[in-house]
C-alpha cells in the first residue's frame, strides 16, 4: 500500500534513529531494560523502569492486539476520513499508535483485542511507518 | 512546618468581562480583563500583587508587565488545562514559606476567535511528533477520546451511559445564564449529533470559546480584611504522567487523577462524604465518569451507575460540574481557571445554580490529553 501525501512526518533525533532504520529494514525494534527484563517503548537509551543505562535493543515478533482506537470522521491531511487511530498492544507489552490497515474502518470491523500484525509502510525514502492489520489465520 | 489546612484563602476571583465569542479582545486582553475584575472583587490594584502566575504560551514576563505588576514570586508552570490548580497549589505554599503575600494568577485564551493565539503543533522531533502525529491525530478531539473504548469493554459502559454525562450537564447549564448552551437536550440528541470521532459526537465534546479567569490569594490572617468572604484553600494535589495518551499507564484509569486526588484529600483531612459541591475538568464526556472512579467518590466501573440514577443532577447528593461544565459552559482551551471559579462560586454562595449549604467543593483538573492533574479542596470555614 501507499500512503497519501499529507501526513506528519517523523524527524528521528539520536536516540529514537535505530527504531527508524529497524522500520526501512522490516523491523519493529524494541528496547529491553537490564535490570528488569521488561520491554519499554517510545525509544530512550535507559530504562523507564529503574533509570539504568543498561539497555538492548531487540526485535520484536510484530504481533499485537488491538487495544483501543477511535474513528475519526473530519478531513485531516494525509488522511481519507473515517479512520481510525488505533493503539495496538504489543506482544512484548508496550502499547504504540497507529493505524489498522487492510480492514473496514468500523466498529464493527474493529473489535478490541482482534490479533493483528505489524506491516512497514514507507513514508518516503528515509521513513516507513509501523502499521497494523489483522493477523492472518493460523 | 507543614501548612494547615485553610492557611491560605481565596479573596479574589472573577471572570473576563464576557465568555463565549469575545472578537474585541485578544488574548492577552483576556488575561488582563479578568485579572483587573479579580482585583476590583478584592478590592486590590496591581501594586497590591506581589506574586504572580499564569501558564504558556503567555508568560508571565508578557503579563506583569502589561498589568504594572513588581512580583517577587513568579510561576509559569505549564501542564495543560489544570495548570492553574497547580498555581493555586504553588502559590499556597509560596505565601506559606513568606515568599509573597498576594499571588494573582490569571488565565486568558482566544480559543475561538484566535486574536494572538498561538498554534501548538507537535515538533515532529518530539515523541509526540515522531509516534502519535504520523498516524493522523487532529487536537484533542482524535487523543482525549482514544482510551474510551477500552473504559467501556472493561466495565460494560453503553454509549447511553456516555451521553448521558452531556444530558445532565446541560441540565446545570441551563440555570447559568453565561452558559454557552442552555437548551436541554435528550440522550437521543446526544446519539443523532454529528460524529466526531468514534465513539464522541459533537454533544460529547467540549466547546471552543474565548474567555479568562483570575484568582487572587494570600494568608488566612490577612483574608478578613478584604471585602469578600474567604475562600478557604484546604489541600491540594498534583501530578503528570506523559504527553502522549498512546502511552498512559492504565486506559482505565488516569495514574496522574490518582495520585492528585488522593493528596488534596490527605492534605485536607477531609473524607468523600464532606463533599457538597464537586467539579471535574470535562473536556469530553469520559472524564467525570474517570474522576468520580480515581478520586475515589465510587468504585471501579460504578460512575456510569451513579450518573445514570441521578446522583450529580441538580438535586442529586454529589452536584457535579454545576457550570454546564466544559461541555455546555465554556471550554477556551484551559478550562481548568472556570471549574475554580465555579467552586469559589458555590463555596462564597454567590453561583447561579446555587447548591444549598455548600461548605466543601472538590475541584478536579485534568492537563493535556490525561497528560497531568491537579486538585483543590476549598471551604467557607477555616479548620
Amino acid at each position: 500500500m501507499t500512503l497519501e501525501p499529507g501526513r506528519p512526518r517523523p524527524e528521528p533525533t539520536p536516540e529514537t534513529k535505530h527504531f527508524w532504520d529497524g522500520t526501512k529494514d522490516g523491523k519493529l525494534l524494541l528496547q529491553r531494560c537490564g535490570d528488569t527484563g521488561k520491554a519499554y517503548f517510545p525509544p530512550r537509551p535507559f530504562s523507564p523502569f529503574t533509570g539504568t543505562r543498561n539497555v538492548s535493543v531487540f526485535e520484536a515478533s510484530g504481533r499485537a492486539t488491538l487495544h483501543s482506537y477511535v474513528i475519526h470522521h473530519r478531513p485531516v491531511p494525509g488522511f481519507k476520513p473515517p479512520y481510525a487511530i488505533a493503539v495496538v498492544e504489543l506482544e512484548e507489552g508496550p502499547r504504540m499508535m497507529t493505524n489498522i490497515i487492510d480492514c473496514p474502518q468500523t466498529p464493527e470491523a474493529l473489535q478490541l483485542d482482534m490479533k493483528l500484525e505489524v506491516a512497514f509502510v514507507p513514508m518516503d525514502e528515509a521513513i516507513t511507518l509501523p502499521l497494523f492489520r489483522p493477523a492472518k489465520e493460523g | 512546618m507543614t501548612i494547615k489546612p485553610g492557611e491560605i484563602a481565596i479573596v479574589g476571583a472573577a471572570e473576563s468581562t464576557r465568555i463565549g465569542a469575545v472578537p474585541e479582545m485578544s488574548q492577552i486582553m483576556l488575561h488582563a480583563d479578568a485579572a483587573l475584575n479579580a482585583m476590583a472583587d478584592a478590592g486590590l490594584k496591581p501594586s497590591d500583587i506581589d506574586g504572580f502566575a499564569c501558564v504558556g504560551p503567555m508568560m508571565p514576563q508578557q503579563l506583569v508587565h502589561y498589568l504594572g505588576i513588581t512580583p517577587k514570586w513568579v510561576d509559569g508552570t505549564g501542564v495543560g488545562g489544570c495548570s492553574f490548580m497547580l498555581h493555586v497549589r504553588h502559590a499556597a505554599a509560596a505565601i506559606h514559606a513568606g515568599y509573597c503575600k498576594t499571588v494573582l494568577i490569571t488565565h486568558g485564551e482566544s480559543g475561538k476567535s484566535r486574536i494572538n493565539a498561538t498554534p501548538r503543533p507537535p515538533e515532529p522531533q518530539s515523541l509526540q511528533g515522531q509516534f502519535e502525529a504520523p498516524f493522523g491525530p487532529m487536537g484533542p478531539p482524535t487523543l482525549f477520546p482514544i482510551p474510551v473504548l477500552r473504559y467501556m469493554k472493561t466495565y460494560g459502559v453503553t454509549h447511553e451511559q456516555l451521553a448521558q454525562v452531556a444530558v445532565v450537564q446541560r441540565e446545570w447549564a441551563g440555570k447559568n445564564p453565561r452558559a454557552a448552551f442552555r437548551d436541554p437536550i435528550t440522550i437521543d440528541d446526544v446519539l443523532n449529533s454529528k460524529m466526531i470521532a468514534y465513539p464522541f459526537r459533537l454533544l460529547q465534546c467540549c466547546l471552543v470559546t474565548d474567555g479568562g479567569g483570575a484568582l487572587i490569594l494570600t494568608s488566612a490572617d490577612r483574608a478578613k480584611d478584604f471585602p469578600q468572604k474567604p475562600v478557604y484553600i484546604l489541600g491540594s494535589g498534583e501530578s503528570a504522567e506523559t504527553t502522549m495518551v498512546s502511552q498512559m499507564q492504565d486506559f482505565t484509569s488516569s495514574r496522574a487523577f490518582r495520585v492528585a486526588g488522593p493528596e488534596a484529600f490527605r492534605m485536607s483531612g477531609i473524607k468523600h462524604s464532606d463533599v457538597d459541591h464537586l467539579m471535574i475538568y470535562d473536556a469530553f464526556a469520559h472524564l467525570p465518569l474517570y474522576g468520580l472512579e480515581d478520586l475515589g467518590f465510587v468504585g471501579r466501573g460504578e460512575a456510569k451507575d451513579f450518573i445514570w440514577e441521578g446522583n450529580t443532577r441538580p438535586g442529586g447528593k454529589l452536584p457535579l460540574n454545576t457550570n454546564g461544565g466544559g461541555l455546555s459552559y465554556t471550554h477556551t482551551g484551559m478550562y481548568g481557571m472556570f471549574a475554580l471559579q465555579e467552586s469559589v462560586r458555590q463555596v462564597r454562595g454567590a453561583a447561579p445554580a446555587q447548591v444549598p449549604d455548600v461548605k466543601v467543593s472538590v475541584c478536579h483538573g485534568v492537563g493535556g490529553m490525561f497528560s497531568a492533574a491537579g486538585t483543590v479542596v476549598l471551604s467557607n470555614e477555616r479548620p
